[in-house]
């Protein structure tokens, strides 16, 4: 390590009658001051999320699960496998769904680990505005996720589409492009909430992959039973059917479409970030 | 100006801050002292609004901290070296600070290069040490050149070029008008920074005082004398008219008389002595005193033979 300068070398450019001034009103900064903004806080958070490493491993993950099983997916089947009036679109869909867990996990760590580390003290000793750091860090990381799963899908799609051939609508591919990358967007900013609930890393990453998988495997259970109510809504609404929905796919009939599998995620994760915003501003640090 | 007003925090059934009232002013050092789990980091946490106090109230120059628009820039504070995330690096940790208030980022180069960490500003904080670390933190602190400065025992793991380098820093901040506050245990080291000492135990205000009025009442100097014929001297002294205390392990303690006056009473009396040594009471002892009452860990020394272990196992 290099020996510390002095002190006064680094505020030994305040000026001589400014520095008798101070000895009446306490220290002036020549640090030139403006008010602190929402947009201080976006810049602040962006600079937190890339410089993070886990932020590079789970974008990359979940780009190489969309992308890596899209391709196989591609490689594996020939055009003349596509059922007639099927797009190849849809086969995007495994590879989505998988790759949701590392968003999930990117969107709970995004706040946990400020958390875990102590880094959170830091964070509002700098910006006591409790909902401004959090509405700032889901901005960013909402922001984020939506471009890279925008470029993950459209890249996944041109693949399938050139390769297995088939005919596919304008509507479709924007569903399978656009809708799902806001539908993964909503989930990573669901979880990012359930993180800011539970500020434990560990806990809130399981008690998502519940959330995406417990529904489905509960239903199938359901298969048995004289319950059919309970096990077709659990199909119907669980996230991998709501994700299938994009894809013009759909475990039971009548099941909702785009618009509504949308709706509902958002709703969900205005809820639960709405009471991330109103528990944190209660809770010690 | 800080001003701490009927301050009293309670987790569950521990009241960790107890009614606490004080004020930390602007151009000094105050030291804040108490014993392990007095509370200090806690009223510390309370003035940065992080934790919600259960009564009372902190003022800022008369605003409460979450009314600060840009924080850093009035208040930098250093409370636990281990508050940043260990995956980033040391100049991406402090250009996050900058820019949530707006601080232009050629600062971070300048702060990193008074704590001197330049050299390791690309490293990953995850490989530092215990003192680099505190030094990231008191980058942070000065990020927004602010007026007020908070530290929560910044001496903690640096070495004594650092520990110097931390007083001159503190002093240096203060004499240029600014306002310091910064915890400690130890009283020795106050006693070379601080002007100023709030001393708390439990939660509760124990002293507020100026350093030197604290000095002043507590390092009580007096002479030691011990001596063969202890009845004779006692004697001796008691018709010079000076008061005498018995001390333990058959020494006398006299107060506010010179050792060459007291030496030379014993030759005219033809005493033997066996000592006659001028002492200071340390500040140390002084605070310890202080606390006393109100020491919620105490450590156990090991029991001596004949207790404890000793003797039960001697009944077996
Ligand atoms: N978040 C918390 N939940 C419960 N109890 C707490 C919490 N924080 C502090 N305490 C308790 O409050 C008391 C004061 O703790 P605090 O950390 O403020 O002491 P301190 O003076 O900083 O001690 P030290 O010198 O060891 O750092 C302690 O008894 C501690 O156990
Ligand atoms: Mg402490």
């Amino acid at each position: 390590m290099t020996t510390p300068s002095t002190p006064q070398a680094q505020y030994g450019s305040v000026s001589a009658p400014e520095q008798q001034w101070q000895a009446q009103t306490g220290y002036v900064s020549p640090v030139p001051l403006r008010r602190a903004t929402l947009k201080d806080a976006l810049a602040s958070e962006w600079t937190k999320i890339r410089s993070v490493r886990s932020t590079l491993w789970n974008f990359a993950v979940m780009l190489a699960l969309v992308l890596g099983i899209g391709t196989l997916i591609a490689l594996a089947l020939s055009r003349r496998d596509m059922p007639p009036g099927e797009s190849a679109v849809a086969l995007g869909f495994v590879g989505v769904l998988l790759g949701i867990m590392p968003v999930m996990t990117l969107g709970v760590m995004t706040i946990s680990s400020e958390y875990g580390t102590g880094m959170i003290r830091t964070t509002l000793t700098a910006c006591p505005s409790r909902a401004r750091v959090l509405g700032a860090k889901a901005i960013v990381f909402a922001a984020l996720t939506f471009v890279v799963t925008l470029v993950a899908t459209t890249l996944v799609s041109a693949v399938l589409l050139f390769s297995l051939g088939g005919r596919t609508t304008g509507a479709l591919w924007g569903w399978a492009t656009v809708g799902v990358s806001a539908y993964v967007a909503l989930i990573g900013l669901f979880a990012l909430a359930v993180g800011a609930l539970l500020r434990h890393s560990a806990g809130a990453i399981t008690l998502m992959i519940g959330f995406v998988l417990l529904p489905l495997v509960l239903a199938l259970f359901l298969a048995a039973s004289p319950m059919h109510g309970l096990q077709d809504f659990l199909l119907e609404y669980s996230i991998p059917s709501q994700l299938g929905v994009f894809y013009g796919t759909s475990m039971v009939q009548g099941a909702p479409g785009g618009w509504e599998a949308l709706g509902i995620m958002g709703g969900l994760t205005a809820v639960f970030l709405g009471l991330a915003f109103f528990v944190q501003d209660r809770r010690d640090v | 100006m800080i001003e701490v007003a009927g301050l009293s925090k309670r987790y569950g059934q521990k009241l960790a801050v107890d009614d606490l009232t004080f004020q930390v002013r602007p151009g000094i050092v105050t030291g804040f002292l108490g014993p392990n789990g007095a509370g200090k980091s806690t009223t510390m946490r309370m003035m940065l609004d992080l934790d919600r106090p259960t009564a009372g109230a902190v003022r800022i120059d008369g605003k409460r901290y979450t009314d600060l628009k840009d924080p850093l820039t009035y208040v930098g504070a250093l409370l636990d070296a281990k508050a940043l995330h260990g995956g980033r690096s040391a100049y991406n940790h402090l250009l996050c600070l900058a820019q949530s208030n707006g601080i232009p980022a050629s600062r971070v180069g300048e702060v990193l290069d008074t704590v001197g960490l330049t050299a390791v500003a690309k490293k990953r904080s995850k490989g530092f040490s215990l003192g680099m670390g505190q030094r990231l933190g008191i980058a942070g602190a000065l990020l927004g050149d602010p007026q007020i400065l908070m530290f929560d025992e910044p001496v903690n793991g640096l070495d004594p070029e650092g520990i110097h380098w931390i007083r001159n820093l503190m002093k240096s901040l203060a004499a240029q008008g600014r306002t310091v506050f910064v915890s400690s245990h130890l009283m020795s080291e106050m006693a070379l920074t601080a002007d100023h000492l709030v001393v708390i135990g439990q939660g509760r205000l124990l002293a507020d005082t100026s350093m030197a009025d604290f000095i002043r009442t507590n390092s009580r100097s007096y002479v030691r004398l011990r001596s063969p014929q202890q009845e004779r001297l006692r004697d001796v002294l008691h018709q010079a008219g000076i008061t005498v205390v018995t001390a333990g392990n058959g020494t006398l303690e006299v107060d506010g008389v010179a050792s060459e006056q007291l030496g030379e009473l014993a030759a005219q009396h033809q005493l033997v002595l066996h000592e006659l040594s001028p002492q200071q009471a340390s500040l140390e002892e002084a605070f310890m005193q202080l606390t006393a009452g109100s020491v919620e860990y105490h450590a156990h020394s090991e029991p001596a033979s004949g207790q404890g272990w000793g003797s039960t196992g001697g009944e077996n």
